[in-house]
């Protein structure tokens, strides 16, 4: 972990620990995420990878008994603090989800969802955010001629790539991926996978996945949870090729054997 | 063996066919026995006497309906405008802020409210809220006011669970995501939750029309009764129903015609009325 410096850290995890009533969900998580780069958190299920992305724009404070302790920095504070501003987090923080969810609602409306909760109403603001977001996603050629169309009549790749370009449409600084293409065949993850490139140069993702290879192509740094437990966190090459804690080195053979 | 099992199949088809044809029948017999006694007067007199006609007096041949239509409608929307903002409101509530104690203890509640006898809801209305309009607003408290009350409150039960249920079917990750995206719960439900539940919340809010438009004995007891158009919200009125079951006991001849064509003229309006509304909900919903 030495090798990651800290100035170029976005946010940064201490001694994290998330309970669901008596269950203990994480145990006691630090490490510090990358601006800029892809971060791939990989572990078999339940193993509280989910739980601690959904820790970072705090919507497991919609779980009713959930509990957190630690602290999350994030731009220099800690959003645990009781004054944090969830909406503006959620802004900066933005997270697109397993199963594709646009609103029932027009690709238009979709997109400027965000803008509008946050208060901008003007037509030509978001006309050009509308433009520049579904540019971003690879979606504007497909879609210019029909935006006013439902937006659940599209494939599920390009449901995916409207809701990333929902999240890029209000202007955050991260973005939290929760298996983005688990409902997706393996063509439309591979450029979906493309597109996280694409976005990296910009923004900060952060990816959960169960599926080994995609984090090995994709990400810069990766982290094996376990049991609650961040077993290991370091550059994903070091990660695949030379894990350090023996149970990392289980999971890995284990799934590529 | 196989065409053995086939047989046996469509017996079973053919008995269900049977049951599910029976019931369809007692709504055509209903139908055809009222459009069969109704009608005829209504073709003597002339339509337009019936749906235009001021005066009720059927000792004189005297048949207008009008003052019972206008009755019947007005306490219908006024049902509704009492009705709707509470029970969408309540549903939002127990659906959306409240946790799952509160609402586990209160849906049971309300769907309890609609188990009590209409005579109890109008008995109430007579002894509480009829007096208090008088004294308060004036006039007879017998009234549209009075009658509207009581039907909004009536339909609570109807609207509230239908859009619970509604609401309830809305996928979590809708709400997920607009959370997500910084949005706060109100906006999450106004923006989000309420539009993709709109064609269950349409169908609530019909069921609660077709038994405000329906209900007789609370309606008898609250509202005054006078075959007159009424004059103001606190004027007392008479609607379709009502007109049918005061006089019914009664009636005969030519007199017991025209509370059929009342009938007719009832049935044709809660027709017309789920019509538009299943039009609405579509248009709506595509939308």
């Amino acid at each position: 972990m030495a090798e990651i410096t800290s100035r170029k850290n976005i946010i940064e995890v201490k001694s994290l620990s998330v309970f669901y009533g008596q269950f203990q969900a994480l145990k006691s998580v630090q490490l510090e995420l990358q601006a800029r780069k892809i971060t791939a958190l990989i572990g078999p299920s339940g193993c509280g990878k989910s739980t601690f992305l959904r820790t970072l724009n705090r919507m497991n404070d919609l779980i009713e008994g959930a509990r957190t302790e630690g602290q999350v920095v994030f731009d220099g504070k800690n959003i645990y603090d009781p004054e944090t501003d969830l909406l503006e987090l959620r802004r900066r923080i933005g997270m697109v989800f397993q199963r594709p969810n646009p609103f029932p609602l027009s690709i238009f409306d979709n997109v400027v969802y965000g803008l509008r909760v946050h208060g901008q109403n003007d037509r030509r603001y978001m006309e050009e955010r509308l433009f520049r977001s579904l540019q971003a996603v690879n979606l504007w050629e497909e879609l210019k001629d029909r935006l006013e169309a439902d937006a659940l009549c599209l494939t599920g790749e390009q449901q995916q790539r409207l809701c990333i370009a929902r999240v890029l449409a209000v202007g955050p600084e991260v973005i939290l991926m929760d298996e983005p293409c688990s409902a997706l065949d393996p063509t439309a993850t591979a450029r979906i996978e493309d597109l996280m490139y694409q976005l990296k140069e910009k923004y900060t993702i952060i990816i959960v996945t169960h599926n080994m290879q995609q984090a090995a192509r994709v990400s810069d740094n990766t982290g094996y949870f376990l049991l609650g437990e961040l077993v290991e966190f370091g550059q994903t090459n070091q990660i695949f090729t030379s894990p350090r804690d023996a149970r990392t080195e289980d999971y890995i053979t284990g799934r590529f054997g | 063996m196989a065409r053995h099992k086939s047989g046996g199949d469509r017996l079973i088809r053919l008995s269900l066919l049977l049951v599910a044809l029976s019931a369809i029948s007692v709504l055509a017999i209903i139908t055809i026995f009222i459009f069969e006694q109704g009608l005829p007067i209504m073709a003597k007199y002339g339509l337009k006497n019936f749906l235009l006609g001021q005066d009720w007096f059927p000792s004189e041949q005297s048949f207008g309906l009008l003052p019972m239509i206008v009755g019947s409608l007005l306490v219908t929307l006024g049902a509704l405008v009492i009705g709707v903002p509470l029970g969408l409101a309540s549903a939002i509530f127990l659906t959306e802020f409240s946790n799952r104690r509160l609402s586990g203890f209160l849906k049971p509640v309300i769907e309890l409210l609609a188990g009590i006898p209409s005579v109890v809801y109008g008995f109430l209305g007579l002894m509480f809220l009829v007096p208090f309009i008088r004294k308060n607003f004036g006039g007879p408290g017998l009234s549209v006011l009075a009658a509207s009350i009581i039907l909004g409150i009536m339909i609570l039960p109807t609207i509230i669970s239908i859009a619970i249920d509604a609401i309830r079917a809305v996928p979590d990750s809708y709400r997920e995501g607009s959370i997500a995206l910084g949005a706060t719960r109100w906006q999450t439900v106004r923006m989000v939750v309420l539009p993709a539940a709109r064609s269950g919340l349409v169908a609530g809010i019909i069921l609660g029309m077709g038994r405000a438009i329906g209900e007789t004995m609370a309606v008898i007891m609250v509202a005054g009764n006078a075959a007159d158009l009424p004059g103001s919200l606190l004027a007392p009125v008479r609607t379709l129903t009502s007109n049918i079951a005061l006089e019914m006991a009664y009636a005969s001849g030519e007199h017991r015609q025209a509370l059929f064509a009342t009938g007719v003229i009832l049935f044709v309006i809660i027709m017309i009325l789920n019509f538009l509304a299943n039009l609405a909900a579509r248009k709506q919903f595509r939308k």
